[in-house]
């Protein structure tokens, strides 16, 4: 199917295509292990078969036999190699504060516990398969209710931590005419980005250049440095496209600094592709949560009260936690508000970011919750949204610069026919099929961090812009040339990006939807900068002429941006790779969010009970719009994302060993092409200068937000089965 | 994967020679399934005899009215053959619904009845399984086991039966043809695969030292009253959770014949003949669906995760027989709602 790019309408950009896309599609475009390095050697990883326990002992004699065989590393030759690996969230590097070799304690299951380093991808392979390990293990916890895991309030564990509450809650529960009181799962996910996790090293003398799929070249470059004991100057990270993401590469992982130590050792460049199965304990994921909502409202549909309190799985040692009631505290107007999170310790590896880490699970149980509530009053769920609208949040009456959320409901509505809906579950049918009609709110935090680019435009009338930002399938290229060209009177074609590898001026991490807002600003005041060199202040004024009739070849300049209110230092702290993202509900006088409204249609098979989406319909407001086009194309993905995360995705765990059991595509399922069949993606015009001055919100995210609920609600429409734990199968339509 | 040789066979009896004359050898056609295997660390052939090419890719019609499909006929061709398309439309309808495209293009006839469970343990080579370690126990009755069999288990082995397309040929009744040291025989569709008992690393009746050279379907191809319906979590690509391959005869509403296979939830493609010929003479009718489906399932048990297969494999057998009365079959490339 192919369409139209979608208008630029208001205060929107222009649909330019992806500069990437071509590249992309004839395999022009080199991902991290495609980078040509002189004679290397290939790693395969040994992984844990047990999830809690030790090492007994290692046997590498069939192993060390294969042909080809460098060099094997365990915890016997390795374990004083890697110095330190604190915590993202606590401001460090790392996605877990696990360092395999170390030691012999297996904290989860498939740790790495050996890696092995041959000539051949092969032959590095085979011998992983010959290593021989014994282990003496422990029952492990696997999750919620085993035995063993350890529970702990989030607030007791990280300092920042707030549990947002205002009001009197119990009393207003208690008195509330209309009440709702229920408990909602989200199922464990991981990313699944389609480009491996790879790592490529390669020394000359004692520097270091890392080919690594990253969000984050500078956090890696620092944190690289610092496992490995050396200066962040002897560290290069390049990068240049990232087949995937999602916040799995976020964060370092263990396996950087262990290819940097087996490239030493063996003198030469060393390629590491874990495989699919790999993926799932060597990186980030996310976490099952269990909820608690309770919301009360007066017989005419106002909400009086809401708790939102949240279980969240995290590993043994660290304290990872994601706390969406951070968000959904503050979605409506209600004067009385409690939360609490808590997190439970399992022998699991550490969770980590993926895709509106604290949103999409929490939002599920909100917007569902809601919908409940909705059912409970019998109003429409769009008007008791529109009943508890409200432009400021409650906890703390900070006001919203923006929030369009009803336009986008009003929209969405319209376009998705919601006016034709039998509110009485299981009213609609279509021959065999029950129909079901769902919605959902959408949101998504608006954050920026500091950044820094270089832009040159040169008398030929190219204009090249650098920093060490991020091509994670965002369209970064693309959005941040058209604000560059935009911005001097340049054509689109006349500029060039390059982004991904740390020797450019510093970004921040490509995480919480913040790339085009925080980059894009920097890369408007580092032209704004040229423009002012040359002195045309008229934004129409011809600045390549201006800068041949001064007789220039070229003129380049270095731009620093800082969010409003970040504290002086952020520069320093974004340049050692620890810029941390601000904005959002962080802010001391505002609050800054991206809304949206989303419309599902499911059939549920009235004998079999097959449910399937014909129908997806997003309406999204989130400020300007810098490309219409990839900006539709990330809600797409999102939208298909959030179906996905209510219908298909979720990782099985064996609870007798803590071990994940359907770690590859077949079994771990994501939607196919079949399963995804009308979409439509409404973008509703906004302006907002209190964000930042270019007036962007961050969309990355924000299109798989509320999805899974309103799947739900359109389920239960259906069926008049309330579905609180994800995903929904048909089993749980079947009795 | 460990290393292996590779050899190439000029013909059938080569083929036969090598095989028998290495017992850690194994067959390569479409290399769908065994490639998986191997990277799985699940299977380790010391010796790869690739058959890809030889002259077993014909598909021809028999002297009795019936067709005789080469083992090396790629699954795509296979279902969109004009004439299996027209005679034998229930396997073509099968065949689409497995796997992917690029899957079905690979895979050949005689490997898709030769494919290996897809259970969850079978595959992680840390994790005890009967069929992939003999002896070692059985992860799955007590673990994850949505995917598992509800028919046929043993306390060996709750694995099921992938295939799409065996389900329509067991419906279709249809003969193996394999070659060995021996000579060539043929074997009956229902006694190729087997039940786990005790033995559930054995999936077939195929001796290790035998190529499968053929398919032959009888003449009877139920054309106008059939139909396969899948129930899986997602529309493509997925694996059933039950499956269902139903056949009529009608003379006006009366049920003359019926046949119905279903995948998912045994071993083998699962048939009950008894039950079947309870239909015929019946009305052709939700009432009469409803009780042969009841008797199919009577024995039925589920695991756990998989307790819904019972129910679901019932409404399915119903939905599948009225399908197939209506002359209403099941697209398998619209996956459109209609």
């Amino acid at each position: 199917m192919s369409v139209e790019a979608p208008a630029a309408t208001g205060n929107m950009g222009e649909p330019h295509p992806r500069f990437d896309a071509r590249l992309k599609v004839t395999g022009g475009a080199r991902y991290a292990s495609d980078m040509p390095v002189d004679n290397p050697a290939y790693a395969y990883l040994v992984t844990s078969a047990i999830a809690r326990g030790r090492i007994v002992s290692i046997n590498l004699g069939e192993a060390q036999n294969v042909p080809g065989v460098l060099h094997i590393m365990t915890h016997e030759n390795t374990s004083k190699d890697v110095k330190d690996s604190k915590l993202f969230s606590d401001g460090g590097f790392s996605g877990t504060s696990i360092i395999p070799l170390q030691s012999d304690k297996v904290w989860h299951d498939g740790q790495i516990v050996a890696v092995v380093v041959a000539e051949t991808y092969e032959a590095a392979r085979e011998a992983g398969y010959r290593v021989k390990i014994e282990y003496e293990a422990e029952q492990p916890s696997a999750t919620f209710e085993s035995n063993g895991v350890q529970v702990q309030a989030a607030a007791d564990v990280k300092k920042t931590h707030e549990d947002p509450k205002v009001g009197d809650f119990d009393g207003a529960f208690a008195s509330a005419e209309v009440k709702v009181d229920a408990t909602y799962f989200t199922p464990t996910q991981h990313h699944n980005p389609i480009e491996l996790f790879t790592t490529t090293c390669a020394w000359a003398g004692d520097k270091l250049t890392v080919y690594e799929p990253s969000q984050t070249m500078y956090g890696m470059k620092n944190g690289i440095a610092s496992q490995l004991g050396i200066e962040p100057e002897q560290v290069r990270v390049v990068s240049n496209f990232v087949g995937g993401a999602f916040g799995s590469k976020g964060s370092l992982t263990p396996r950087t600094a262990l290819t940097a130590i087996a490239a030493r050792r063996v003198g030469r460049p060393v390629k590491l592709v874990a495989t699919r199965q790999q993926g799932f304990t060597i990186a980030t994921y996310r976490a099952e949560t269990k909820q608690r909502v309770r919301l009360g409202a007066s017989r005419d549909g106002k909400l009086t009260a809401l708790s939102h309190e949240g279980w969240e799985v995290t590993s043994r040692p660290d304290n990872y936690m994601v706390a969406g009631t951070d968000a959904t505290t503050r979605m409506y107007d209600v004067a009385n508000v409690q939360s609490k999170v808590s997190i439970v310790h399992a022998d699991r590896n550490t969770p980590g970011f993926m895709r509106s880490p604290p949103e999409l699970p929490y939002m599920f149980g909100l917007e569902s919750a809601i919908d409940e509530l909705a059912y409970a009053l019998d109003i429409d769920p769009i008007e008791l949204r529109r009943k508890n609208d409200t432009m400021k949040e409650p906890i703390k009456g900070l006001p919203y610069t923006s929030r369009s959320v009803m336009q986008c409901f009003d929209e969405g509505a319209k376009s998705f026919g919601w006016s034709k809906r039998e509110p009485k579950p299981g009213s609609m049918r279509d021959g065999d099929w029950l129909v079901g009609l769902g919605c959902a709110m959408s949101c998504y935090p608006t954050q920026m961090a500091p950044s820094s680019a270089r832009v040159r435009l040169s008398q030929n009338g190219e204009l090249r812009v650098e920093t060490a930002s991020h091509e994670i399938g965002n369209g970064a290229y693309t959005v941040i040339g058209q604000i560059a060209a935009e911005r001097l009177g340049v054509p689109y074609e006349k500029v060039s990006v390059v982004l991904g590898d740390s020797d450019y001026p510093a970004a921040p991490v490509s995480g919480g939807s913040i790339t085009t807002a925080s980059v894009c600003n920097c890369v408007a005041e580092a032209c704004d900068a040229i423009r002012a060199e040359l002195g045309i202040n008229d934004p129409k004024g011809d600045v390549l002429a201006a800068l041949k009739s001064r007789g220039r070849g070229a003129i380049e300049r270095y731009a620093e941006w800082t969010p409003k209110g970040v504290p002086d230092g952020a520069l320093a702290k974004l340049y050692s790779g620890q810029a941390m993202p601000t904005g959002g509900t962080k802010d001391k006088e505002r609050i800054m969010f991206a809304f949206g409204a989303e419309f599902i249609e499911v059939r549920v098979h009235q004998r079999t009970r097959e449910i399937r989406v014909p129908r997806i319909v997003g309406a999204f407001a989130a400020g300007r719009i810098v490309n219409p086009r990839t900006a539709r194309s990330q809600l797409m993905g999102g939208l298909i994302w959030g179906v996905s995360s209510a219908l298909h995705e979720a990782t099985e765990i064996d609870k007798r060993a803590a071990r994940y059991v359907n770690k590859d595509l077949a079994e771990y399922l994501v939607p196919v092409n079949a399963d995804i069949d009308q979409l439509e993606v409404f973008m509703i015009p906004e302006e907002d200068h209190e964000v930042n001055p270019l007036g962007i919100k961050g969309i990355g995210e924000l299109g798989n937000v509320g999805t899974n609920a309103a799947v739900a609600n359109a389920v239960y429409h259906a069926t008049g089965k309330r579905i609180r734990d994800l995903p929904i199968r048909l089993e749980t339509l079947l009795a | 994967m460990i290393n292996f040789q590779y050899s190439r066979p000029g013909d059938i009896a080569d083929a036969v020679r090598q095989i028998a004359a290495d017992p850690r050898a194994k067959f390569i056609a479409g290399g769908t399934n065994i490639l998986d295997l191997m990277k799985y660390d699940v299977e380790r052939p010391a010796h790869l005899i690739d058959i890809s090419r030889l002259p077993l890719t014909g598909v021809e019609e028999t002297a009795s009215g019936g067709m005789r499909i080469g083992a090396l006929v790629p699954n795509s061709d296979l279902s969109y053959h004009p004439l299996i398309e027209a005679r034998y439309p229930i396997l073509a309808s099968a065949i689409r619904a497995g796997a992917s495209q690029q899957l079905r293009n690979m895979a050949s006839t005689g490997g898709n009845l030769l494919q290996r469970t897809r259970c969850l343990y079978f595959y992680d080579v840390a994790t005890p399984c009967n069929k992939r370690a003999p002896g070692s126990g059985c992860s799955a009755i007590d673990g994850i086991n949505r995917q598992n069999a509800i028919l046929g288990t043993s306390d060996a082995c709750i694995a099921t039966h992938p295939s799409d397309m065996c389900v329509a040929l067991a419906v279709l009744e249809a003969k193996v043809h394999v070659a060995g040291p021996a000579g060539e025989r043929v074997i009956a569709f229902e006694d190729f695969h087997r039940l786990p008992g005790k033995t559930p690393e054995r999936d077939t009746n195929l001796a290790p030292n035998e190529i499968i050279t053929a398919i032959e379907l009888p003449a009877r191809g139920f054309a106008k009253n059939y139909t396969y319906i899948k129930i899986r979590d997602r529309h493509s690509y997925a694996f059933a959770l039950v499956s269902v391959a139903a056949a009529l005869e009608l003379e006006g509403k009366t049920i003359k014949e019926a046949r119905l296979a279903l995948g998912g939830v045994a071993h083998k493609p699962w048939r009950n003949k008894e039950v079947e010929a309870t239909l015929n003479g019946q009305p052709a009718t939700r009432e009469s669906f409803r009780s042969a489906a009841d008797a199919l399932l009577r024995d039925a048990k589920g695991f756990g995760h998989n307790d819904f297969k019972v129910e679901l494999a019932r409404r399915a057998v119903v939905r599948a027989l009225t399908q197939a009365a209506q002359g209403t079959p099941q697209s398998q490339s619209n996956k459109k709602i209609v």
